[in-house]
């Protein structure tokens, strides 16, 4: 039997605000002394007031927008309320019904999809982008388990897919794009090893059953998987759930709907030790946070504070900048490469260099964009030009002595065999290796007259 | 209405003796007839809203002010160890 992977994909995204989401105490946790960045409401004190906190909010619409999400005119908060020592108040500030942002989609390059032709590209559907709090940090130590609540009601944005992912290798591809969106737009740092970008993939597996068009139902079961730090973790654990699961299916069984996590030491998935409680939330209206309502012109203010996305960037690269999609896909990985390639090909304009040119200085020649400003680039490249076109007296000299030195060669040469002169050209490339191979092979050519 | 006193115990973190699922059973069916009142109020005109208050978009600016002290914020717990509060262990083994 034939199975077919159906994922979706949960993605926790802290944001890098000033301060936390609903207080403001500092949001940044990292390498503080523990319980130094808590008040009475990231505590959980009885009688607190949590306030919303603006610049988060207007970071989850951001991500929603660039996810192409309806960003919706009415939202609120909700507390899901459930039993755990990281959640001081017995409920996190979440949304439930009525969440920012709904219904989006992102587009996956064909490369990563084998049921895909290369160059076409695939639609992952996003269910929801809302805005929630981060739990306290636990550290486990023996008989104790000990809490750090620095990190209690950081801001957490959660994206939420439909089951649209079909490989382990398509999960990754669109973690790494989510990754460089929230990076373009500046509002999380989005590292998995530091933890700001969390991911809970769902598995299961369906009968891959093309010629019979059997009604699409879901499958009946699905297994949950946390502990995934690093996208090569992701993957793994994908891969490695796909093969328990078809094991499992092939002897007629049907895996158990559970949560399993992670074990990079025994490079498998293990049922989680935590004893998994009634999945009964409870939601309801957060009675202390009045609604949320956008018209629709304070969506637009968000959007036009946005900067250009890295898909739109891509396209404006290689259509009207003429660069190869391999180019234009590394110039547009980071956002600060992207904008110091653009500012210098506006200085190299003036100069007559070509964007071609400089996208090599950047990508093959690795010069460091925080040392170099562009105008400095441009000055590089302007004096390697002239260095390579002035020393027109040293080359003839040097190409006198090959000629010399490689008769066969230019008997070949004279003789019709023009391909000859490749040889010929290396063999000068040798004594230059920056020089421009045109002008090698004008005065070769001149040379061989 | 049939109502799980177990289980809503249990989501609510209480410890329950085997004698008193009878009387909470009692008290909170009692509850829910009391609240259902609620539903003989005619609120065809009414729109419907999780809130009262009549207020939208309270938020804040996104600014930094001082916490409490690591001693203050444990001031309220004899559980504590190296500035963290400490509690019984969550895992299972
Ligand atoms: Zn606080």
């Amino acid at each position: 039997m034939n199975y077919k992977p159906v994922i979706g994909l949960e993605v926790h995204v802290e944001l890098k605000t000033k301060s936390k989401m609903f207080c403001s105490c500092k949001a940044d946790y990292f390498g503080e002394k523990p319980n130094t960045n808590t008040c009475p409401v990231c505590l959980g004190l009885p009688g607190a007031l949590p306030v919303p906190n603006k610049k988060a909010i207007e970071g989850c619409v951001m991500i929603g927008l660039a996810l192409n999400c309806k960003i919706n005119n009415f939202s609120k908060f909700d507390r899901k309320n459930y039993f755990y020592p990281d959640l001081p108040k017995g409920y996190q500030i979440s949304q439930y019904d009525q969440p920012f942002c709904t219904n989006g989609y992102v587009y996956l390059g064909g490369e990563t999809n084998r049921h895909l032709p290369s160059g076409t590209k695939k639609r992952i559907r996003i269910r929801r982008v809302h805005m929630e709090e981060d739990t306290a940090k636990l550290i486990h130590q023996g008989q104790d388990s000990l809490i750090d609540f620095n990190r209690s009601g950081v801001p957490l944005v959660e994206i939420v897919t439909e089951p649209d992912f079909e490989s382990a290798k398509e999960v990754v591809e669109y973690l790494k794009k989510l990754q460089q969106i929230v990076r373009y737009l500046n509002v999380s740092d989005a590292d998995m090893e530091k933890g700001n970008m969390r991911l809970e993939p769902n598995i299961s597996l369906m009968i891959n059953d093309k010629g019979l068009r059997i009604k699409k139902t879901l499958p009946k079961y699905k297994v949950e998987v946390k502990n995934i730090n690093s996208f090569r973790f992701a993957e793994k654990a994908i891969e490695y759930e796909i093969k328990r699961q078809t094991e499992i299916l092939s002897e007629g069984k049907t895996p158990v709907q559970e949560t399993r996590g992670w074990d990079e030491d025994k490079q498998k998935t293990v049922t989680q030790r935590i004893k998994e409680e009634a999945q009964d939330y409870r939601y309801f209206p957060e009675p202390d946070i009045p609604p949320i309502r956008f018209s629709d012109s304070d969506i637009a203010s968000i959007e036009c504070i946005m900067p250009e996305l890295p898909d739109v960037k891509m396209q404006r690269f290689t259509n009207i900048y003429r660069l190869s999609a391999y180019d234009a896909e590394i110039l547009t990985r980071d956002r600060k490469i992207a904008e110091y390639f653009d500012e210098t090909t506006v200085i190299g304009f003036h100069h007559e260099i070509k964007r071609k040119r400089i996208a090599n200085y950047i990508i093959n020649r690795k010069i460091d964009i925080n040392k170099i400003l562009p105008a400095e680039l441009i000055q590089i490249i302007i004096k390697d030009n002239q260095k390579s076109s002035l020393d027109e007296d040293k080359l003839s000299k040097v190409i006198a002595q090959i000629l010399i030195e490689n008769q066969k060669a230019v008997t070949d040469y004279k003789n019709g065999k023009v391909q000859a002169i490749g040889f010929l050209i290396g063999k000068v490339k040798q004594h230059f290796p920056k020089a421009d191979t045109r002008q090698i092979k004008n005065v070769l050519e001149k040379s061989l007259k | 209405m049939k109502i799980n006193v177990p289980h809503i115990a249990k989501l609510a973190n209480l410890p329950l003796k085997p004698q008193e699922k009878d009387k909470f059973e009692k008290q909170l069916s009692e509850i829910l007839s009391y609240v259902e009142k609620l539903s003989e109020v005619d609120t065809k005109d009414s729109e419907t809203t999780s809130q009262v208050t009549g207020l939208e978009n309270i938020t804040r600016e996104d600014e930094v002010s001082p916490s409490l002290t690591q001693e203050e914020a444990l001031s309220n717990t004899k559980n504590k160890h190296n500035g963290l509060f400490k509690v019984k262990a969550i895992l299972e083994d």
